[in-house]
């Protein structure tokens, strides 16, 4: 298999639909307005991978990158 | 008021409350969208409407030659109304919107669920010994309408009254204006009123959020500011709700199938309220176009208003395989009922919630229950659309 793989969420595309909080809460907190970022440096543990891509599917604004190390 | 002459050519003189439109939108859109990504009417003083989901996510994201200054297409422009921030464009609209977000996060939406399934069984209660109801007069519309009271700390047991201005403005008002007008007085008496009330005896609800709120210089929300917002939030807090659990539970009643699935896999239901979303979206918003521009190739006139369908772009099928099924377990679903870009419903969590909630305890009391033949399933008219009148039988076909 790859490396690992790492999630962010674009700031600037972020609107909070919370679709990856709701997904993928292990990766993805809100802040108290309600918008997302990764935990952490967004490096995704072992066996929530599909959860990363879930998030990055369900994202309406196409915020969420997934990059593979 | 005039009613519309019927439409006879969709493509060219498109009508969102002709009967039909109002009926079963769905294989109207398909045919306009097999046609151009924009099309354009000459009613309501012109109006385009985007038929494809990347045209709508154009428009959405593009507030320098689509304004949100009128988000509702009507017969007439009144003067412009503001509701901040529906009707905010940059840069008034994001501290409006700011204000408004941390009260609607997932986590502050969370401390209002028991007392929403306690509404939902207090409504059940009252008809479950009966052999069925209209779901829409009797479940669905109370739902939100409560829910929203409680946040802005309002009572209760004034529902029906605003449940009365909602259909005056968003219904009746898209051809009578002076029925638009005098709901809006109403409202604005009603809030002056509340406000009032809480100068003499502070509270922490939504109202006092806004009463207490401060722009960047400190001073207090202009009185316009707070009453639009409150016009706003309880109207967009109700009918679009109501219309979606009713869609969703008009699906349940028509579709045993997935009826009988989600009561034998409870946890599947946050995927079904996604579907239910995307496949019968309630809300249709506008734009007021300011500037020249091109939307998908396609020449836009400033003048025009922009009939935004949401609803339209959750059934495109460049982005959503079996557009037009119902699919309750569809894994990849970034649907747009709740917009795109910074007009993001503010309420979509609260609305998410409401509806798992109210469909989850519907099923966990009501689990067998259709469509009552004897009975018509009657839809709202024109910019949020949902069931109305939602005749169903409780129990099993004998």
């Amino acid at each position: 298999m790859s490396g690992k793989l790492k999630v962010h969420v674009d700031q600037d595309r972020c609107q909070g639909h919370a679709r990856c909080k709701s997904l993928a809460p292990e990766l993805f907190e809100l802040d108290r307005f309600g918008n997302a970022h990764e935990i952490g440096d967004g490096t995704v543990p072992a066996g929530l991978e599909d959860k990363a891509w879930l998030a990055q599917a369900n994202c309406p604004e196409i915020a969420i990158e997934v990059t593979e190390e | 008021m005039s009613d519309h002459a019927p439409v006879t050519d969709w493509v060219h003189d498109f009508d969102h409350t002709d009967p039909r439109w109002t009926e079963n939108p769905y294989p109207i859109w398909d045919e306009l969208r097999a046609t151009s990504p924009l099309i354009h009417t000459e009613r309501y003083l012109g109006c385009y409407m985007p038929t494809t989901y990347e045209a709508v996510k154009q428009i959405s994201y593009d507030t320098e030659h689509f304004s949100s200054r009128r988000v509702v297409v009507r017969d007439v422009r009144p003067e412009v109304l503001p509701s901040p921030p529906i009707t905010s464009d940059p840069p008034e609209h994001k501290p409006a919107k700011q204000l408004l977000l941390p009260p609607f996060t997932p986590d502050a939406v969370k401390k209002l669920e028991p007392r929403v399934r306690a509404i939902c069984n207090e409504l059940i209660d009252e008809f479950i010994e009966d052999r069925g109801c209209d779901i829409a007069g009797s479940y669905s519309k109370h739902i939100p309408v409560r829910t929203i009271a409680n946040m802005l700390g309002i009572p209760e047991a004034d529902s029906d009254r605003f449940i009365k201005w909602i259909h005056q403005i968003l219904e009746l008002g898209i051809k009578d204006q002076a029925i638009l007008m005098q709901a809006v007085q109403e409202m604005t008496l009603y809030f002056v009123d509340q406000i009032e009330h809480r100068r003499q005896h502070p509270t922490d609800d939504l109202i006092s959020t806004l009463m207490n709120a401060r722009d960047k210089n400190g001073q207090p929300l202009s009185d316009a500011h707070v009453q639009g917002s409150l016009r706003l939030l309880l109207i967009a807090g109700i009918d679009t709700t109501w219309s979606a659990i009713g869609a969703s539970l008009w699906h349940l009643a028509k579709t045993p199938e997935d009826r009988e699935r989600l009561v034998a896999e409870p946890e599947l239901l946050p995927t079904a309220v996604e579907e239910f979303l995307r496949a019968y979206s309630p809300v249709t918003m506008a734009r007021e176009v300011m500037k020249e521009t091109a939307i998908s190739g396609c020449p836009v006139k400033p003048g025009n208003m922009v009939l935004l369908s949401f609803p339209a772009a959750n059934r495109d099928p460049a982005v959503f395989p079996d557009a037009d099924k119902v699919v309750i377990d569809r894994k990849q679903n970034p649907h747009a009922a709740f917009g795109l870009g910074i007009h993001r419903c503010v309420g979509s969590n609260l609305a998410r919630m409401e509806m798992t909630v109210a469909i989850e305890e519907w099923l966990k009391r009501i689990p067998h229950f259709r469509l009552d033949p004897a009975g018509k399933v009657i839809w709202s008219e024109g910019t949020v659309r949902g069931p109305r009148l939602l005749p169903v039988l409780f129990g099993k076909p004998s």
